[in-house]
């Protein structure tokens, strides 16, 4: 038992983090470890098998005693949170649904519905097309009840899900023409392997365009504003083939708007800032646009328009969002063209992996979807 | 409740405004001008403006 322990508030309900010994396994054992309705039962690590978590996440240091194990000793828990590299969550998923009830997998195995389309961008066949289709796709603002119901959850990519947070209410509205995607992020997003690229005289101080075409992200994004079936569940993204919200009022189905993406690692540790130019079908002025986000998000816990003409915070900026689970969104029209700007950030670590995670386990159980995902941020920092 | 002509959210307005009184959107953090009562207007207040010492 380690210090700092929660006040449990009901049922507990026992987890299991495979694969934990990287960012994403460190940030959620932090958040579960405070998390008032969850016990982490194990954690797991072949290369550190034996020792304390705290040897890789020194963060954690006197607040559990738990040490990894590997694999092969996973014993049965309520849920599994997967946090294994993409590949493995595959090749191990009948372990985890023989231990696990639920399973939430933060890698990217599970969030193309699209056999052809997982090959395209991933390289490989995929190693079990047979469950594609029956993870859902995790971004809460999107699939909120479809995860009320599901056991298996397949959580967004971090590019993937600020983008699509950025760009969704217009991609909704069918008022997008075309979108030009650009991601600033941080070092954390290459994940805790040192290599070539990493060495602190080649990373730091770097502006690395490291993938101007062809992310495995863009895979999500297209899948999702334009509302093919690519996405897990694909149903329970309530955007039809044509574009438009279900249930929205009947237009005349727009051809597809086309997307592109581009990523640039930046001076940072945590976060992404992404920068959409969004090529507009119409003109709009900004009210109609914070009529826009305001429809989509007004009701949403964890995200926030910030636009404002004076001050020092105009607009978003994920240095303000590091460890917290917010997206901030911001959009600013072009007087001289028919274009939309939208700028929103997050903590790649936290609303792109493991704050969404957790997000997710709360609205699976019922719980309120704040609950152990509080933490607003350090400012300065 | 009255709306923000910039962001068209809600800005509360006390029970006694009174004209020239400014205040802030809360959503896009415009400073807001009453420029008038009856009934209440909303505008965006003009900038600080230098009155070189007259």
């Amino acid at each position: 038992m380690g210090r700092g322990r929660p006040e449990r508030s009901g049922t507990v309900i026992r987890v299991a983090i495979a694969g934990g010994s990287g960012y994403a396994g460190g940030e959620l054992l932090r958040l579960l470890l405070a998390h008032p309705d969850a016990e982490v039962a194990q954690v797991t690590s072949e290369r550190f098998a034996g020792k304390f978590v705290h040897r890789t996440h020194p963060n954690l240091r006197g607040l559990t005693r738990l040490k990894y194990v590997p694999l092969g000793e996973l014993s049965s828990c309520d849920l599994l949170f997967s946090c294994l590299p993409h590949g493995a969550s595959a090749r191990h998923i009948d372990l985890f649904l023989a231990n696990a009830e639920r399973v939430i997998d933060l890698g990217a195995d599970f969030r193309l519905g699209d056999v052809g389309e997982y090959e395209r961008f991933y390289g490989e066949p995929h190693p079990r097309p047979g469950l594609l289709g029956r993870f859902v796709y995790g971004i809460p603002e999107l699939n909120r009840d479809a995860l009320r119901s599901t056991s298996l959850v397949a959580c967004a990519g971090c590019n993937a899900t600020v983008s699509i947070l950025a760009l969704r209410p217009l991609f909704l509205e069918q008022v997008a023409k075309s979108a030009v995607i650009e991601v600033k992020v941080g070092s954390s997003e290459a994940g805790n392997r040192a290599s070539e690229a990493s060495h602190h005289p080649e990373r730091s101080g770097a502006m690395r365009s490291y993938k101007p075409t062809g992310h495995r992200h863009l895979a999500e994004i297209r899948a999702v504003l334009n509302g093919r079936d690519a996405v897990q569940a694909g149903a329970a993204v309530a955007i039809t083939a044509g574009g438009a919200a279900a249930g929205s009022e009947a237009r005349t189905p727009a051809p597809l708007p086309h997307i592109h993406f581009s990523a640039t690692a930046v001076e940072m540790v945590r976060g992404i800032l992404a920068t959409c130019h969004v090529f507009l079908r119409e003109d709009l002025d900004e009210k109609d646009l914070w009529r826009i986000y305001r429809r989509a998000y007004a009701d949403e816990p964890f995200v926030r328009i910030v636009k404002e003409r004076t001050g020092i915070h105009r607009y978003p900026d994920p240095k303000l969002l590091a460890g917290s689970n917010y997206c901030d969104i911001g959009f600013e029209r072009d007087p001289h063209a028919r274009r939309v700007v939208v700028m929103a950030a997050i903590d790649n670590l936290m609303k792109g992996a493991a704050g969404q995670a957790v997000q997710a386990f709360n609205i699976m159980h019922g719980l309120p979807e704040r609950r152990g995902l509080e933490f607003p941020g350090l400012h300065p920092a | 409740m009255h709306e923000c002509p910039v962001c068209e959210a809600e800005v509360p307005i006390s029970e006694d405004p009174l004209e020239g009184e400014l205040l802030e959107c809360e959503e896009c953090g415009m400073e807001l001008e009453i420029l008038a009562l009856d009934p209440v207007t909303l505008g965006e207040a003009p900038d600080a403006e230098e009155d070189w010492g007259e």
